[in-house]
């Protein structure tokens, strides 16, 4: 077992334990120096604040990371947040429909939707950024068409409870994002159905010939996409108290910008829903921090963006050693 | 004196890949003026030496000497400025632009706004071309409007333009009609007047004899002898692509051959192949041979069920069968190894573990839920039994040596049971000692009562391992031959459409 190759400088173990975890370092380096430059930062306040600000970014960019292996991408995640946001405010505003229904049914029109982008690459061939790139437009339209163009506001406090509430003493957003993540995270690692995702992004034709029906597994993980947005969409308006039809607007590249940056490939096969959260975590404390130590939000961008360079970057460079 | 005469000459050019010598002391020496054929068996080592006279590859030992210089050849540009060019069997084409862009690519007439190429002269320089080769194309037309002849003339073209002195031709032949084939003939007999050579390779010994001078035949990476087209004859000349001595020794078993376990009927799928009949018996395995592009993978690719047949019907046990997925196939007791394992075998991100599993995940699940025990007991199961050597059943199969990625391929299929193995070039890539390993487990396969297809180019394979043997041309049943029949010769024979 120990054949540690002596005349490299880091044993080969340690190195492929390094690359592999090696975003986890960074955000682990990102929260020493944070620690050192800002006395609020690691304070329980700033540290639940970052969380519930990661939270809807969290829950989109799970569902994107089962999307991103697959080897596909999902542009109309931000319209479905919208379209499930505006539909929920609607149904709560001028129907008696129960919560729970209206809860129910916002999820299923996510998925619903995401189910079109699934049939759409599936069946007809289109390629995943086409496909989502006119349903990010379709589904824009349709969020201004339920809400007339307004922002429905003043909703039934019950409904606010899903956005705003607590349960022991975390904010509900945050539970909703725990939840998902962990079923994403079982999905994805201990069942068959994540098995024939990491196929299907690993070598399409080879999951086809291997009796696996990749139509199928494509088509329920656009949807599964979905649904995340829809989630991610109730979440939104009642914290807000506005169903927003110009809600999630770029929502999409943030969710892409977390799982790439959490280690999953584009060119799928490879990730996990580990390393999103942690994407997820270290787009949270880039923009927390910088809040903190007052850069201006012009230049938090500019940092973003070259961070999602880096981790592209990094990732290139260090593919294909780990193996 | 004769020197004067020769404008290129490679001699002993030696190229080695891992596990394979593809090229060994090959001389080629090609005259002005000439039609110089070269053929061989696939896998000769044809293509090989092309690239190394294109600069795609580098000799390890060997000299090129064009017009009685010595040269270098770094890569395609090297040779094209050296007066060498070649026309591939797949066209290199840009089929939305005009045949002036595609001919002139690279190299546009300038105007006089610096920057900025003149379209009207692009379109005359190349209107004049084409009229000196004597072709009647308009060099406005898209080349996608154009018939694969037409576009096999513009790449044609494309080399004289750049004033090519020998222009290297792979199989052009194989996608054109007889009166194209003229057509192309009349054009290469016009190029070697004006002095051009050509370097003909191709699988069609008729052709052959109608337009090359001379031809030089490879066999496994040799050359066997070079002859003036006068002086030869088809006997001959197959005998010298298959004259090879069997030393290898295979690992075959005589098996008791049980009951048919498929029979396939006058399948077709048009356009590919066309009425393919045969059985296979379990216990049996059944060769099947036939040059590139003789349908073989395509016959078997619609049987597993990855594309859908036209017409012909399939018995299993002798039921009829309908097979519209490979899922449909597997649960038939299908396996199919296919040819290309990187393409349409392994995820080579996964793990070696991931890979075995691949076809048989519910075997491992309960509700769908992945009982990993399950799983890695079934995957240490198939390492041990193939012997697959990896330092873990967690490794990135991609990190393999290609011997052992094939085997995982085979585990793979072992793992669902499977009651017919078809294998595609089973020991393709491969070096030698996973090459016998492989053919023993073929072996053993059988021995439990397996029916194999095996389709393979390697002669040797086919008569070492088959108890029948069955050859295709041109995506059509050629002939059938037993074990006891079936001789180089006879095969050789039947592959490039003789009876």
């Amino acid at each position: 077992m120990n054949s540690g190759n002596k005349k490299q400088l880091i044993p080969a173990q340690y190195k492929e334990l390094l690359i592999k975890y090696k975003m986890f370092l960074i955000l682990f380096i990102m929260i020493i120096f944070m620690t050192i430059a800002s006395d609020v930062f690691l304070t329980p306040r700033n540290i639940t604040n970052i969380i519930r600000q990661i939270s809807i970014n969290g829950i989109l960019a799970t569902g994107m990371t089962f999307v991103i292996i697959t080897g596909g991408i999902d542009l109309s995640v931000g319209s479905i947040l919208a379209v499930s946001g505006v539909l929920a405010a609607f149904l709560v505003k001028n129907t008696e429909i129960p919560i729970a229904i209206v809860f129910i049914m916002s999820l299923l029109a996510g998925g619903a939707l995401g189910s079109i982008n699934g049939v759409v690459i599936a069946r007809l061939n289109v390629p995943p950024f086409i496909a989502t790139l006119a349903l990010m437009t379709a589904g824009r339209g349709l969020a201004y068409r339920i809400s007339n163009g307004r922002p429905i506001v003043d909703l039934n406090p019950a409904y606010l409870m899903i956005g705003r509430g607590e349960f022991l003493g975390i904010a509900n957003p945050i539970w909703l994002m725990i939840i998902v993540l962990i079923i994403g995270y079982i999905l994805l690692q201990h069942t068959k159905f994540g098995r024939f995702v990491y196929y299907i992004g690993g070598n399409e034709e080879a999951a086809r010939v291997s009796g696996i029906n990749v139509r199928r597994i494509k088509i329920l993980v656009y949807t599964l996409a979905g649904v995340c947005a829809g989630l991610g969409g109730i979440a939104l308006s009642s914290r807000i108290n506005s169903g927003q039809p110009q809600a999630g607007l770029t929502y999409e590249l943030d969710a892409i910008a977390a799982v790439i940056i959490g280690g999953t490939s584009l060119s799928g096969g490879i990730g996990t829903i580990g390393g999103t959260l942690v994407g997820a975590f270290i787009i949270g404390i880039i923009n927390n921090g910088m809040n903190l130590m007052n850069v201006s939000p012009f230049n938090q961008m500019i940092v973003l963006g070259l961070v999602i360079l880096g981790a592209v970057v990094l990732d290139m460079q260090t593919a294909g050693k780990g193996k | 004196m004769l020197e004067e005469n020769n404008i290129l000459k490679m001699q002993d050019i030696s190229k080695s890949f891992p596990g394979v010598r593809a090229l060994n002391d090959v001389d080629l020496t090609v005259k002005k003026g000439e039609i110089h054929a070269l053929i061989g068996e696939n896998g000769a080592g044809k293509s090989t030496l092309m690239k190394v006279l294109l600069g795609l590859y580098d000799q390890d030992s060997g000299d090129i000497i064009i017009n009685g210089n010595h040269v270098r050849i770094n890569n395609p540009h090297d040779a094209l400025s050296l007066g060498i060019s070649m026309i591939h069997q797949e066209l290199s084409l840009v089929p939305d632009r005009t045949i002036a862009e595609n001919i002139l690519m690279g190299r546009e007439p300038k105007s006089k706004i610096p920057g900025i190429f003149s379209w009207n002269k692009l379109f005359d320089d190349a209107d004049k071309l084409l009229k000196e080769i004597g072709m009647k194309y308009n060099s406005r037309d898209y080349v996608k409007n154009l018939t694969v002849a037409g576009q096999q003339m513009i790449e044609i073209a494309r080399a004289l333009s750049y004033k090519s002195d020998i222009i290297i031709m792979d199989e052009p032949t194989s996608a054109l009609t007889d009166t194209e084939v003229d057509l192309l003939f009349a054009i290469m007999r016009k190029l070697k007047k004006s002095g051009i050579s050509i370097i003909f390779i191709s699988h069609k010994i008729d052709e052959l004899f109608e337009i090359a001078d001379r031809t030089t035949v490879l066999r496994d990476g040799k050359v066997v002898g070079v002859r003036d087209n006068a002086d030869l004859n088809k006997s001959e000349l197959i005998a010298m692509m298959v004259g090879r001595e069997l030393t290898n020794i295979f690992p075959k078993e005589v098996v008791e051959i049980g009951e048919v376990f498929l029979e396939a009927n006058h399948l077709t799928r048009t356009g590919v192949f066309e009425d393919v009949s045969f059985k296979v018996r379990k216990g049996e395995i059944l060769g099947l041979s036939g040059l590139m592009g003789a349908g073989r993978t395509e016959v078997m690719r619609t049987i597993f069920g990855i594309d859908s047949l036209t017409s012909g019907e399939l018995l299993v046990d002798g039921k009829i069968v309908h097979i519209k997925t490979p899922s449909d196939a597997i649960k038939l007791g299908f396996g199919m190894v296919t040819e290309d394992r990187k393409k349409e075998g392994l995820a080579l991100v996964r793990s070696v573990k991931e890979n075995i599993s691949m076809a048989t995940m519910k075997d491992y699940c309960k509700h769908s839920y992945i009982i990993n025990r399950k799983e890695i007991i079934n995957s240490k199961k198939f390492i041990e039994m193939l012997s697959i050597k990896t330092p873990s059943p967690k490794v990135r199969i991609g990190s393999l040596s290609g011997g052992n990625q094939q085997k995982a391929v085979l585990a793979k299929w072992l793992a669902t049971d499977c009651r017919l193995m078809i294998l595609d070039e089973p020991t393709r890539g491969i070096d030698v000692g996973a090459k016998s390993e492989i053919h023993r487990l073929m072996t053993q396969f059988a021995k439990k009562g397996m029916a194999i297809i095996m389709i393979s180019s390697e002669m040797p394979e086919i008569l070492g391992m088959s108890d029948r043997v069955i050859v295709m041309h041109r995506g059509r049943f050629k002939g059938e031959l037993t074990r006891a029949e079936a001789t180089q010769e006879k095969i050789m024979h039947l592959a490039i459409g003789e009876n």
